[in-house]
């Protein structure tokens, strides 16, 4: 099984227990490529504990989880940025006191190194890929404005734009709508949307209306388990579902 | 070339600020000073050094060191070890039961020259290891606690623990240091007498030009990449971390370049005050120093110069009248600033600035003076009988 090679993400047997409470408790999960897929689950369930341990925030108990075949636990921040899994918060974490161009010149991923970073110029390429960038995440009249004056739905955008600069092949989103209006929610289904092209995606998210409009499948966790699997349709049908989650 | 020319001066403001600079350090002050005085500025500017590289790891990037005179003084050493044995020839003591080694080694029965002494001969290696050797530490020190992700306060009580050590370190160990009196009686470099006039406003001049040097380079390395990373790693450690950065690296980068440029502070204090010891590397100077950045602006370049100038032009005249009262004096001072005034004393000439600016452009428009350009525009639309 975690020999093969047809996943981006295997997770495998994935524990972390914070004073003895398992938090995740031998989570077993596959993302496939060009995958988008939705964790949902009610407060407390491990959501976000999941994609903390994928991208190196907190270091599992046990288990592993493999990206490309290569082991990722263990691995720091950066080598797991670099090896290509992009991480947004729940809330925006963007650079205030930078401006847009910055935040997203800063995200471009060349000149990471001391060095490199010193030697770095904003070359006709950067410049291009932020022009790109700025206009997927509809921020192009804002390349100048610092973050900090941005709307939080702005904010929210930027930081995806950020992680697109990394142009990284597993995208993480936890609650990328979280308080957005209805229309910078439609707005914001359409660029996941475009986005999954040719990377896989697992989102985090708690508005059901908007699951059902972007997903592939779904995963639930309930008290750092998996509890179903499946199609939305599946998921709103499932018993056990409806008795933890959506009967509330 | 243009951008380059940018890059280095930082723009219109930036030549301003550079002009005014030099000009008081290089026409201003000599014309005005006797050599005495002169000299004594000349030493405060050795401090500016350190706070040029406070502003860089404290005001940038976040990461309070209350051990940079522990750089400074490694930086004084090396020069002092240097000039000592110049001075030590064989000839000059004769006198001594072991000729041609420092005197103080003599003092305490050494028979022959300490194995750490002996590239200190050359004044080459001297002149490298006033970089190499704090900047050395810096990196042993920075990748130790950086790796580990201590920061903050911890950081700074180890680094002021470093301080300690060294300080005792040094003041232990008097065979191989000098001791608590320190290296003295420093004469010559290159057979050139430090001592002179002349060497004395050469000595002078050698510092400001380094130190304008410093800003200039400074400023470069700030108008790239890394003046955005930096803050944005003071700001959010951890989106940096995620924006696939190895920080701990960069705070290592950015020790290491603080504790050279500290490094040469301390070497030019040496040339010019003729003396280093234990006192200049302890704790107490190593929180001056950080004061001297505070006042002046912790972000900024310039206002860190200006700051170390008035604090301790402040301090030796202060000091005179009453030498109880200093320590109390700058402890308030430095409680006040980071209180009422953040961004130091270029935080408030650049509020001032922007003001006065807009004052003129009010003056010229036509409006008077105290009402802002959109109340005026306002009032003259919504009320036209007020204006």
């Amino acid at each position: 099984m975690s020999s093969d090679t047809s996943f981006l993400l295997g997770i495998e047997d994935l524990t972390v227990s914070f004073d003895g409470f398992k938090a995740v408790d031998s989570l077993n999960l596959y993302i496939e490529k060009n995958e988008l897929r939705v964790i949902i689950g009610p407060n407390g369930a491990g959501k976000t504990t999941v994609l903390d341990m994928i991208c190196g925030k907190t270091r599992p108990t046990e288990g592993s989880v493999k990206f490309f075949n290569r082991e990722l636990v263990g691995l720091s921040e950066h080598e797991i940025v670099r090896a290509g899994v992009g991480r947004k918060f729940q809330t925006p974490s963007i650079y205030e006191n930078l401006t847009v161009l910055e935040n997203l010149e800063v995200s471009f991923p060349k000149g990471r190194s001391v060095l490199g970073c010193i030697a770095f110029n904003r070359t006709a390429e950067v410049t291009e890929r932020i022009q790109k960038v700025a206009e997927e995440i509809f921020l192009t009249d804002q390349l100048d404005v610092e973050g900090a004056h941005l709307s939080h739905g702005q904010k929210q955008w930027l930081e995806i734009g950020m992680l697109l600069m990394q142009e990284p092949k597993l995208l993480m989103l936890d609650e990328p709508v979280a308080g957005m209006s209805p229309a910078e929610r439609e707005q914001t289904a359409q660029l996941l949307k475009r986005i999954t092209q040719g990377r896989s995606i697992i989102i985090i998210e708690h508005d059901m209306e908007f699951v059902s409009r972007i997903a592939d499948k779904v995963t639930v966790l309930h008290l750092g388990k998996i509890l179903a699997e499946g199609t939305m349709e599946e998921i709103r049908h499932h018993p056990k579902v409806i008795e933890v989650y959506l009967g509330h | 070339m243009n951008t380059l020319y940018n890059r280095f001066i930082g723009g219109k403001s930036g030549l301003t600020k550079l002009l005014v600079l030099a000009v008081i350090l290089l026409v201003v002050l000599p014309l005005t000073m006797s050599v005495f005085r002169l000299n004594l500025v000349g030493k405060y500017l050795t401090f500016g050094f350190v706070a040029l590289g406070l502003v860089m790891l404290w005001g940038k990037a976040g990461v309070l060191s209350l051990g940079q005179g522990v750089f400074f003084g490694l930086g004084g050493y090396c020069m002092a070890m240097f000039l000592k044995l110049e001075a030590s020839d064989p000839i000059s003591t004769k006198i001594q039961s072991t000729p041609g080694i420092p005197d103080f080694m003599d003092w305490n029965q050494l028979k022959a020259l300490p194995a750490f002494w002996v590239p200190f001969k050359h004044l080459p290696i001297s002149l490298i290891a006033v970089l190499v050797v704090p900047s050395i530490l810096a990196f042993v020190i920075g990748t130790a606690m950086f790796k580990r992700r201590v920061g903050g306060v911890y950081f700074a009580i180890i680094t002021q623990a470093l301080a300690l050590i060294l300080s005792l370190g040094i003041d232990g160990n008097q065979g191989w240091t000098g001791g608590r009196n320190g290296i003295t009686d420093l004469r010559t470099m290159w057979g050139w007498d430090i001592r002179s006039q002349s060497a004395q406003y050469i000595l002078y001049f050698v510092t400001c030009l380094l130190l304008i040097v410093s800003i200039l380079g400074l400023q470069w390395l700030l108008s790239g990449k890394l003046g955005k990373l930096l803050p944005a790693m003071r700001e959010r450690e951890d989106r940096v971390r995620f924006s696939g950065y190895d920080v701990s690296m960069f705070k290592v980068f950015t020790f290491c370049l603080a504790a050279a440029l500290s490094g040469i502070g301390g070497a030019l204090f040496v040339l010019q005050v003729g003396f280093i010891s234990p006192s200049l590397v302890g704790i107490i100077p190593s929180i001056e120093m950080v004061i001297f950045a505070a006042v002046g602006g912790r972000a900024s370049l310039y206002g860190a110069i200006y700051g170390t100038l008035i604090v301790n032009a402040g301090k030796s005249l202060f000091s005179e009248s009453f030498p109880q009262l200093w320590l109390f004096f700058m402890g308030g001072l430095f409680i006040a600033v980071v209180v009422f005034f953040p961004d130091g004393l270029a935080g408030v000439v650049d509020s001032a600035g922007k003001k006065l600016t807009r004052w003129f452009s009010e003056k010229k428009s036509g409006v008077p003076p105290g009402v802002s350009l959109d109340d005026a525009m306002l009032a003259s639309t919504a009320k036209p009988e007020k204006s």
